[in-house]
């Protein structure tokens, strides 16, 4: 075998959400800390392959990505077909707390993006002392939206096109093309509904202004960091929500709301020093 | 601003191509200049300037000179890089029947950023 082959190992791992069986894709590489990895709305952890293939990283921390239920290679739950499916708090929640569960990780470091970003702060504050910390990228408690859910699913526009056309802008001028093209592909191959799904949980379900202030940093740390260029998740939005937590917001020049996927290397240059106070600890 | 936009689209086949289901006439409106647009299956048939009189279109992208001015820059600075990051900060009003522009919307911000990378060029 001489062609090159990532250091990643992908399987299927089988666990109840809420009491319905799932059939649930995750990659993982490297060894040590559990760095659980939650990708965006309307896309799968493919987001995070630059992550998994960091020799650095690997060699502390157990990095592992999984596809949500309805997206990638996880398959939604039987009956699905008759279904209008709809993210909320309590699903995520459940979701993210079986797959810790189902691999039986001990207090892993959980890192997400944008409404993985969101979910984090919730679940710093209702588990804290079920994760070592957690990371939200483009992350807040609030944001305004910018444009009618409706549009991300209907028979007269193609919704693919229409989630990547629209989400396009988040990505930074300044990131390459083969990332940024990359990027919009988790968009464009996403299923019908699933983005528009998401995000119901980030626009209707999982307004935590009222909550983020009581998340204690002494038992779960709490880092956010958002890139200049999301207009979705502001800057803004982000810091407003460090200053409640009481911590440092990272705002990352030229990225935008995919750092991981749209610029691996800027957004390394912002997530090391966050690694390595988490593995100091 | 807009008079090369034809050929600078109708150059562009990749673009061209993309857009061959689309016909349609809509208005790009720099400060108080409005530019009618009119595709035709993918191509820019006409880009010209106002005033219109009695012309019909069928949604309109409208913001200040100096918006589109920083929005055309090679690199744009935060908040001017999208027409949605305009529209939300409050800089840029799109309005209309936007079933096309959504329905086609890749193609309509590729040839509106089209005149980005002409600057590039330069």
């Amino acid at each position: 075998m001489t062609a090159p082959i990532d250091s990643i190992t992908g399987r299927y791992v089988y666990f109840d959400i809420e009491g319905r069986p799932h059939r649930v894709y995750f990659e993982e590489s490297g060894a040590g800390i559990p760095l659980i990895c939650l990708h965006t709305a309307g896309s799968d952890a493919t987001q995070f392959r630059h992550l998994l293939t960091d020799v650095e990283i690997a060699k502390q921390f157990r990095v592992i990505a999984f596809d949500m239920p309805w997206h990638g290679k996880s398959l939604p739950p039987v009956g699905y077909h008759n279904e209008e499916y709809r993210l909320t708090t309590d699903l995520y929640d459940a979701t993210i707390s079986a797959f810790c569960d189902a691999l039986d990780l001990d207090r892993p470091v959980l890192m997400g993006c944008s409404m993985g970003g969101r979910i984090v702060l919730h679940m710093a504050d209702a588990h804290a002392d079920a994760f070592r910390a957690v990371i939200g990228i483009e992350g807040s408690d609030h944001q305004a939206p910018w444009y009618d859910r409706d549009w991300l699913h209907r028979p007269d526009v193609h919704g693919g096109e229409v989630c990547a056309a629209l989400i396009s802008g988040l990505v930074a001028p300044q990131s390459p093309q083969e990332y940024r093209w990359e990027t919009l592909w988790g968009y464009l191959s996403s299923g019908p509904g699933i983005f528009k799904g998401d995000l119901h949980f980030y626009r209707a379900d999982s307004d935590y202004r009222d909550r983020v202030a009581r998340i204690d940093t002494s038992r779960c740390p709490v880092y956010l960091m958002t890139g200049e260029y999301d207009f979705s998740c502001t800057p803004e939005d982000t810091i407003r929500t460090a200053k409640k937590i009481g911590i440092e917001a990272v705002i990352m020049e030229e990225v935008g709301h995919f750092p991981m996927s749209e610029n691996p290397d800027q957004f390394r240059k912002y997530l090391m020093p966050v690694l390595a106070e988490i593995a100091g600890r | 601003m807009l008079d090369h936009l034809p050929d600078i689209v109708n150059a562009n086949e990749p673009l061209v191509r993309r857009g061959r289901f689309f016909s349609c006439t809509f208005l790009v409106g720099i400060g108080a200049t409005d530019w009618l647009i009119k595709i035709s299956n993918g191509r820019v048939a006409s880009a010209t300037s106002g005033p219109h009189l009695m012309q019909s279109w069928q949604f309109s992208i409208r913001a200040p000179e100096d918006a589109w001015v920083a929005f055309w820059e090679p690199k744009p600075r935060p908040g001017f890089h999208d027409i949605f990051a305009m529209t939300k900060s409050g800089t840029a009003v799109i309005a209309g029947d936007l079933h096309p522009l959504m329905a086609n919307l890749r193609y309509v911000k590729e040839v509106l950023e089209s005149l980005r990378n002409q600057a590039a060029d330069a």
